[in-house]
């Protein structure tokens, strides 16, 4: 397919606000009166509250109220939670007893964040500090601490999956492996925190909710925990969100600051300071470890997978024990496994809660599936590379249907891995990599290909909870072209930096064959939009693009309509180029977009019967192959499309240090038709360098007292533009039938198999010393302290 | 206690603002609250993130780390004073746009900042000295690819003539 | 995280700043360029009275580059001497240094007294103190004395200054050998935090290559920066080879007393402390074998 805009190197719209430094994101947002929140959280990971006494906080100049739980869980409703534990509540602020270490149990209204802090350190709180338990392995144990004692155990999720005849593969492959893989408990950590600001209109009986969000479902949450009807919440769409990838989804502080502006009739804001978020925001990520074992021949085939994930979520579930279910999607990854066995348990202890995280799942189960594809290769003293050859999915064998029912709707990845390695010269690297192994050096290549599933159909919400049948999962678009022939495009829910506004433009522009820099995009409010489960699990190209496709199209048809009415003719008859249309053959016979938006608004007497004064189209639609609802051994289509990615990373070690050096990156990257590459790259870029973090630096660490250790950026480390080296990525293309123009979602890009290929990396630079590394983040110490090790042994 | 106000006088964007405040207003909270210079960012408030950096006396500082009162006397450049009077861009912002080497738009005013203060001392700066300007300032969305392109592409362009 | 609530003064002189130190004792707390104190007072780690602003004292901003050594004023910006040609080339530690502190918004607002005076273990310029034997120049509403650095630093985070006294200048002494070498490591998590470990060696060899004069320190690894200058005076008067810096710098990851954190434990940094040593040491002896 060749395209006029979509595909083509284009600024974006959203650019220009950012640098000048006018963009609208919630802190900017002042409303008269403005009352600022404080929190005051919990410095024990589990405890009872004895007392809350709060009459000295609330003696302070410029404080006007001090909410307990008490209060607040009498009068909201508890969040909901993805799976079905119905004793496993959970509110914004503690009630009666706190869960862990920073969990919020009074909040401060000030008319200054630095009144409501001051005021925040004179709330007394009486403790009784009762059995904690930071470990998830002792958390499944018999005798462990409940950290909700009503649900049982500590277990919020657990399920065998068996899908194809595993055991029999096991039994009758040539070969094992076994081994554990930790992934450490991460996050997206945006540079924004979450915040939030609230206000409730008596007259009109409206709560207008500003926020940096990315939430599905969050005007409808807000209103059922605030005990309102769904219209009585207004979610203002526009306002600028800096970075989520996964994680605001902050209908706590929501709830909260709504129902403070309710109840004190005051407008309300809480922005989280970044000891709040890092402890008490509650957006940890995945906390999982992976017992792995691959059955597999000697000529290289993998006959089977076995793998147990356990996932320490935290003392509350929020969204997180469904992070465990996205991974489904692609159980087996890229490659030919007929038989897959999964074992997921979500387990609570008395930790920060987790969220969404880029991925939602997918990066840890990426890396875990691509150590043990090292590992085999490592077994048999085959190439990696050849061995993925081998087990990869052909071309040919597309669409292809994996034994936990998702199809996989297109891909090359021959041709992709093809394309990373003539990017990064393979051969040439794996001599360099060679002769810095013959002058007494650690190097080593890190090989991952992995699935980037797109698309967002969250099956994974019906498949772990049999009482959820959910199975819509849409978006939409409104496109509306106004009596001077301007064009505007109306998305429906927020945006954090993935260009949706270009995108809308751009795939408009395309259809309607108008320049996308005239069309304007904007931002609905939940009170005015259409339906939209927001920009998550990749989806919005294919979700958004497709509905602003489709708005267009009916826009492109009626304007086709109206010229077929007044040439008297059919639309067969008729050519469409740049927004005027013409009768085939006689060229002087021609109605010019101005003219046909003039009828279209004006002269209803020219105007086709049956068809809708003005020119305006909405479009709202399902996510493509969804609907389903799982068998009963759990098989179902999740995602409806797979981009792909191939990472090749070289890396050096310093023997004595432990510290590694990136000195090569490159990502071969296939996500079918990139609308805008800037913005495909950008974010794959975001997604690698996050990676990067991931593999080497980043921690929510925890003492074993249950205190977080790594709570402020000084100890959390994200990386900076020295951590991360030059980045290379390659595209290939192969286009999804599914979708409008073969494009395939990629917001999650980069991430979720860099982590893999750095610890692939490492672990060939280890390899010639005979040890490995299995734990995520392989910190400079922890490198060296395999090296040592090593040393040790021989 | 009720808290004792300071009088300042500092230079913003051009303009000379006077104020009475606190002295424990910091200086990122002044520029945004009162003066509603709302594009420099607070990300951390403890030194780590560049998100507030701004231009002091033409030198890349964390305004989470300085007081409001410090700035008494002095010249502060947001990144609402780096357009031209008329509104033009800048020749690095435009190359931020060309390049797209931002995406939430959060981190980047401190970017920008930390960025012309290299390109003001060395207009010619290497990829290794592009990222040492700009290692201390954490971006979430771009992984500082074209970050880098972007710097790139205003000094090639500054060296050509400024267009 | 805001402060909580202070009182400012804007010490017009160093006279001024002494005597409201002198009034307000340990309820005050010194202001400069605010790169450790501030985000401190954001977590509500400390809470002072009242801060007193002797960032804006232009004398003690100056720098003095003699014949024999450098003068800073502790209120000079850690920027003003990484600019300073004639600095670097009469102590080039301090510019070898300065490369690893923080980033670059760190360096044009922190000042070098206030470096010293939070004293953090890990630090660069007290470790070139500490190697270089710097002189430390405090001043009080009583009068003045002078420090070496091994008596200024006391403990982690714990300097000898009075609470009535304020860091004035600083001499760090030049070596006056023809044929000198320095160099500067750190081994940190990401590039600008604090070090896991550090080190600092500076060799002066006569026209045969023999050792005249040595020093080595290291960071990070115990309550203060540590200097061995005991260990490093074993090195002169001969050819120093591999053999003598190893066996050097094994002593002196000896003598260290690293602690365990969330980044490193001991065992780590006492392995490390070795390794950089000896790093420091070679390439120090290389930097001053490249002098003619």
């Amino acid at each position: 397919m060749s395209f006029r805009y979509i595909g083509r190197k284009a600024r974006t719209k959203e650019d220009p606000r950012f640098v000048t430094g006018r963009g609208r994101f919630v802190a900017d947002i002042a409303l008269p009166g403005m009352k600022h929140v404080a929190l005051v959280a919990s410095p024990y990971p589990s405890a009872r509250i004895v007392s809350i006494d709060t009459a000295a906080a609330r003696a302070q100049p410029g404080v006007h109220y001090v909410l307990t739980g008490e209060e607040f869980c009498a009068n909201t409703d508890p969040l909901l939670i993805g799976v079905d534990a119905p004793e496993v509540k959970r509110w914004a602020l503690a009630l009666g007893v706190v869960r862990y270490a920073g969990e919020w149990v009074a909040a401060v209204v000030a008319d200054s964040r630095a009144l409501a802090e001051d005021a925040a350190e004179l709330v007394e709180v009486e403790y009784a500090p009762l059995p904690y338990v930071v470990d998830p392995e002792a958390a499944l144990a018999a005798d462990a601490p409940l950290v909700h004692p009503a649900h049982g155990s500590n277990v919020l999720y657990h399920r065998r999956f068996v899908w194809g005849e595993v055991e029999a593969a096991f039994a009758a492959a040539e070969h094992q492996v076994a081994f554990r893989a930790v992934w450490a408990r991460n996050a997206t950590v945006p540079i924004e925190t979450f915040g939030v600001a609230a206000h409730w209109d008596a007259g009109t009986q409206l709560l207008d909710v500003w926020a940096s969000i990315q939430m599905p479902k969050y005007p409808d949450q807000t209103a059922r925990a605030l005990r309102l009807p769904g219209n009585a919440v207004r979610v203002h769409f526009d306002v600028d969100v800096g970075g989520s990838y996964g994680v605001k989804r902050g209908i706590k502080h929501t709830a909260l600051v709504g129902y403070l502006a309710k109840r004190l009739a005051m407008p309300v804001r809480l922005i989280e300071d970044r000891l709040e978020n890092m402890r008490g925001g509650d957006m940890h990520g995945p906390d999982r470890f992976f017992d792995m074992q691959v059955a597999f021949d000697t000529d290289g085939t993998i006959r089977a997978l076995k793998i147990r994930a356990v996932d320490d979520v935290g003392a509350y579930a929020g969204r997180s024990p469904l992070q465990l279910g996205k991974p489904v999607t692609a159980i087996c990854g890229p490659y030919r496994i007929p038989a897959v066995e999964y074992q997921p348990t979500s387990v609570m202890t008395h930790k920060t809660p987790q969220e969404a995280v880029r991925g939602f799942g997918q990066s840890p189960t990426n890396f875990a599936i691509e150590r043990a594809i090292d590992r085999v290769a490592r077994h048999l003293g085959m190439d990696r590379i050849e061995l993925r050859r081998r087990n990869l999915i052909r071309a040919d064998e597309f669409p292809y249907t994996i034994p936990s029912g998702s199809t996989y709707d297109s891909g090359d990845y021959h041709a992709v891995l093809d394309k990373a390695l003539a990017a990064i010269d393979y051969p040439a690297l794996l001599r360099a990599r060679d002769a810095a192994r013959d002058a007494g050096r650690l190097a080593g290549i890190g090989i991952a290909t992995c699935l980037e599933p797109s698309g967002g159909n969250s099956a994974f919400e019906v498949l772990f909870n049999t009482k959820n049948e959910t199975t819509t999962w849409m978006d939409s678009c409104l496109v509306r072209v106004d009596l001077s022939g301007a064009i505007t495009g109306v998305m429906n829910t927020s945006s954090s930096g993935q260009g949706h506004e270009t995108l809308v433009a751009t795939v408009v522009g395309e259809v309607l064959e108008r320049d996308p820099a005239t069309i304007r995009v904007v931002h609905a409010d939940s009170l005015t939009a259409l339906p939209s489960n927001s920009p998550v699990g990749s989806r919005m190209a294919i979700m958004l693009g497709g509905a602003a496709a489709g708005a267009a199209r009916k826009i492109k048809a009626a304007l086709l309509a109206i010229a077929a009415h007044n040439f008297e003719c059919a639309a067969e008859d008729l050519e469409y180029a740049d927004g005027d249309v013409r009768l085939k053959g006689a060229p002087e016979k021609k109605l010019s977009w101005a003219q046909l938006v003039t009828i279209a608004h004006r002269n209803i007497h020219k105007m086709p019967p049956g068809l809708e004064p003005g020119l305006q189209a909405k479009f709202v639609w399902e996510v493509p192959t969804g609907g389903g609802l799982p068998t009963p051994e759990g098989r179902i289509q999740i995602y409806p499309c797979y981009a792909f990615e191939a990472h090749l990373v070289y890396v050096e070690i310093d023997r004595d240090t432990g510290k590694p050096a990136i000195r090569r990156y490159v990502c071969g990257h296939d996500c079918g038709v990139m609308i805008n590459p800037d913005i495909v790259h950008g974010m794959t870029y975001g997604g690698i360098a996050h990676g990067i973090g991931a593999a080497l630096y980043e921690k929510f660490a925890y003492s074993a007292e249950g205190q977080l250790l790594a709570g402020s950026f000084m100890d959390y480390l994200i990386p900076g533009a020295q951590e991360v080296p030059a980045l290379k990525i390659v595209d290939h293309c192969t286009p999804s039938p599914l979708t409008t123009f073969g494009q395939k979602g990629s917001g999650e890009a980069g991430y979720l198999g860099a982590p893999a290929a750095i610890a692939n990396a490492v672990n060939d630079a280890l390899d010639p010393l005979g040890v490995a590394l299995e734990r995520l983040p392989m910190s400079h110490p922890a490198i060296w302290e395999r090296i040592a090790a090593a040393e040790k042994k021989s | 206690m009720s808290e004792a106000l300071y009088p300042i006088r500092v230079e913003v964007n051009g303009v000379a603002r006077t104020a009475q405040v606190h002295a424990r207003l910091s200086l990122v909270d002044w520029l945004r609250d009162a003066l509603r210079l709302t594009g420099t960012h607070v990300g951390c408030e403890q030194g780590v993130c560049g998100a507030c950096s701004i231009l002091l006396d033409g030198e890349a500082v964390r305004a989470c780390l300085m007081y409001a009162v410090q700035a008494d006397g002095h010249r502060v450049t947001t990144v609402e004073g780096l357009a031209a009077p008329d509104g033009t861009l800048s020749v690095l912002q435009d190359s931020f746009c060309a390049t797209h080497g931002l995406q939430c738009g959060y981190c980047t005013p401190g970017l920008l900042i930390a960025a012309q203060a290299l390109l003001d001392a060395n207009p010619r700066p290497s990829e290794a000295q592009i990222r040492d300007a700009i290692g201390g300032n954490l971006c979430r969305c771009t992984g500082y690819q074209q970050v880098v392109e972007a710097v790139q592409l205003a000094a090639e362009r500054l060296a050509g003539g400024g267009r | 995280m805001k402060s909580p609530p202070f009182e400012y003064a804007r010490a017009a002189s160093l006279d001024e700043a002494c005597a409201l130190l002198q009034q307000h004792g340990d309820a005050a707390k010194l202001l400069a360029g605010g790169q450790s104190l501030v985000p401190m007072m954001a977590m509500r780690l400390l809470r002072p009275a009242w801060l007193i602003d002797i960032d804006e004292i232009a004398a003690l901003k100056s720098v003095r580059v003699e014949n024999d050594g450098v003068r800073t004023g502790a209120g000079a910006r850690q920027v003003m001497l990484e600019r300073d040609a004639a600095l670097g080339a009469r102590v080039p530690l301090l510019h070898q240094a300065l490369a690893w502190v923080g980033h670059v918004q760190t360096r044009n607002r922190g000042t070098v007294g206030g470096s010293l005076a939070h004293a953090d273990p890990s630090a660069e310029l007290p470790l070139v103190a500490q190697l270089l034997g710097a002189r430390l120049q405090l001043r009080s509403d009583k009068g003045e004395r002078s420090l070496t650095a091994s008596e200024f630093f006391v403990g982690p985070m714990t300097t000898a200054l009075r609470p009535e006294e304020c860091l004035e200048a600083i001499d760090w002494p030049a070596w006056l050998e023809p044929r000198v070498g320095s160099a500067f490591t750190e081994i940190s998590a990401r590039h600008g935090d604090f070090a896991m470990v550090s080190a600092a060696a500076q060799i002066a060899l006569d026209g045969d290559g023999r050792c005249l004069r040595a020093a080595l320190g290291l960071g990070g690894v115990g309550m203060t920066p540590l200097a061995f200058a005991a260990l490093a005076a074993r090195l002169v008067g001969a050819r120093p080879s591999e053999t003598d810096f190893d066996a050097l710098a094994r002593a002196a990851a000896a003598q260290c007393e690293p602690s365990d954190d969330l980044h490193a434990s001991a065992a780590y940094r006492r392995h490390v402390a070795r390794v950089l040593a000896l790093r420091a040491l070679r390439e120090a002896h290389r930097d001053a074998e490249r002098v003619r």
